[in-house]
């Protein structure tokens, strides 16, 4: 069992430069942040590492930071601009019961992501989800298409700050 | 001259009587033999997520509810442990042992469908009454306590929404007493039938490497041979304080992590988790159930994923705070969601038919897989 600071340590003496910090202030948990081209690489050494051995991926999300600038157009219709989309990975380790969060943020205008596909076999479908929900896209995935939405569903991504519900869908009116 | 053979694309569902729910699965056969299956999910799908964005924390846990259909106390279990975690509250005694009696209760409802419905999909019509009969006494010890028999709204952010009925501790213990016979008739009718092993046993094996690859958990991992339960490894609420046991697969009558090892963890469990309740119903202590509430939750800024033991498996809640009453970001790491990837694997070389029997096996509920 490792805690947060050793299991940093140990990916800054292997990567250096593409681990970027050791977030401890938030209440909760520790999260280590990471360079997202970099995910694929780390991700590997993580769970083949002796010591670490992180065998499962328990959760992987995408989120909207919003931390861009609001911008709004002609009819008042406000937009993000700028800013990143982030995706955390929670990852547990069933033979040695540590657990641990990493985190990478990408810019909102061109996320891109490294798939870490085949390193846990079920990021497929929560890379799928975050794609979906988020239009981030994962380098090197195999299949990464809309999962929940409708695979013709062309209005973007329900899910960050600033969607807009479309009035129509093929032409159905959208009730809500 | 050869013959110019190819593959048949066969849709099974979106409404299919064994699918449990609107889940379209993609069936590439050869004659009888599947090559490939793809699932397609969302049809159920309700924004759950971005609901939650826009409402208080508090306000969110009926629509948890309706995520898990079938388990709706344990998805109020789960998201109010990672609100309070959230913000730093202790929880009354009197509230943990309630939450875990009723946890655990919802917990044989949740597998007394699943397994019903499994005979039902299999050909066995009768253990589905039987179950669904004993199931009906759960209901009513919990609308007893709290008026709903499906979606609960029981379990509240610090506390509970109602205390017990004066007589949920005696109708409790009954229940208890009569179901543990019941057991053992399921068993008769359903678990040891010749034609119920030969159509599962041996049938979608799972191997435990690839059960943790692809992040499979709850029974369907268990099945595969592992002792790897939440609530033993990484214990929530009071978990720590019962003794009982976790039902692993043994490949009786197959190859370990065959769907009747899964069908049979869950059958043991139902044991199990009626162990927990006799040890937890006559030591609940006294207090008042809603004395923790908090008046308005404004949890400080943080992240938090905390985990319990569902029915299906690991019930995962992601949230984000920004130190607003509505949260940032809640993401939901469902069980069916997750172990339901796996029928792929789980399909390779069998023949259509078996495709009813593992999906059954891995007991999925599209409230959840979709949200």
């Amino acid at each position: 069992m490792k805690n947060a600071e050793e299991i940093f340590d140990l990916l800054k003496k292997e990567f250096s430069d593409s681990i970027f910090s050791l977030d401890k202030d938030t209440p909760t948990e520790p999260i280590i942040s990471v360079d997202p081209l970099l995910v694929h690489k780390i991700s590997g050494f993580v769970r083949d590492n002796e010591e670490l051995k992180f065998d499962s991926l328990m959760c992987l999300s995408g989120v909207d930071d919003a931390n861009g600038s609001k911008v709004k157009d002609a009819d008042g219709l406000e937009s993000i601009q700028g800013g990143t989309l982030s995706v955390y990975y929670h990852l547990y380790s069933v033979s040695l019961k540590h657990k641990i969060t990493i985190r990478t943020a990408t810019p909102r205008e061109e996320p891109k992501v490294e798939s870490v596909e085949n390193v846990w076999k079920c990021a497929d479908w929560h890379e799928r989800e975050a794609y979906d929900m988020y239009g981030i896209i994962f380098l090197n995935h195999p299949d990464l298409k809309r999962i929940l939405m409708p695979y013709d569903w062309e209005a973007g991504y329900p899910l960050r700050k600033d969607y807009k519900n479309p009035e129509f869908y093929q032409g159905m009116k959208v009730p809500y | 001259m050869a013959l110019k053979t190819e593959h048949m694309v066969l849709n099974m569902g979106p409404q299919h009587p064994s699918t449990h729910g609107v889940l379209r699965l993609e069936l590439e056969l050869e004659g009888e033999l599947i090559k490939k299956v793809v699932p397609h999910i969302g049809y159920l799908h309700r924004c759950f997520e971005k609901h939650a964005e826009a409402m208080q924390y508090n306000q969110i846990i009926p629509y948890t509810d309706r995520m898990d259909y079938l388990a709706s106390m344990y998805n109020n279990f789960g998201y109010v442990i990672a609100v309070e975690k959230l913000l730093g509250i202790e929880v009354p005694e009197r509230v943990q042992y309630i939450r875990v009696i009723m946890g655990e209760l919802q917990r044989i409802a949740s597998h007394l469908v699943a397994l019903g419905t499994y005979g039902l999909d299999i050909g066995a019509f009768t253990p589905f009454l039987y179950l669904f009969r004993d199931r009906e006494k759960i209901l009513t010890l919990f609308e007893m306590t709290c008026g709903a028999r499906l979606l609960y709204n029981y379990m509240w952010v610090g506390g509970l929404s109602h205390d017990i009925h004066p007589d949920f501790q005696r109708m409790t213990k009954e229940f208890v007493n009569y179901f543990k016979p019941t057991i053992v008739e399921l068993d008769n009718l359903l678990s040891y039938n010749k034609i119920f092993i030969e159509r599962t046993a041996n049938i979608g094996i799972l191997p435990i490497d690839t059960a943790i690859n692809y992040g499979v958990t709850g029974p369907m991992l268990r099945g595969s041979g592992i002792k790897f339960d939440l609530r033993k490894d990484d214990p929530y609420s009071i978990y720590d304080r019962f003794d009982f046991d976790i039902p692993v697969g043994k490949g009786i009558y197959g190859t370990v992590g065959d769907c009747w090892d899964r069908y049979y963890v869950r059958v043991r469990e139902m044991e199990q988790s009626l162990r927990i309740i006799e040890q937890a119903i006559d030591n609940i202590p006294e207090g008042d159930v809603q004395s923790a509430i908090p008046k308005r939750i404004k949890p400080p800024k943080g992240t938090v994923y905390t985990r319990v033991e569902n029915p299906r498996g690991e019930l995962g809640y992601f949230i984000i705070s920004d130190g607003n009453t509505n949260p940032f970001r809640v993401k939901v790491r469902a069980p069916s969601f997750v172990n339901l990837e796996v029928m792929g694997e789980l399909c390779k070389g069998h023949l259509v038919a078996d495709v009813i029997a593992i999906l059954g096996s891995v007991d999925i509920v599209l409230g959840e897989v979709d949200r």
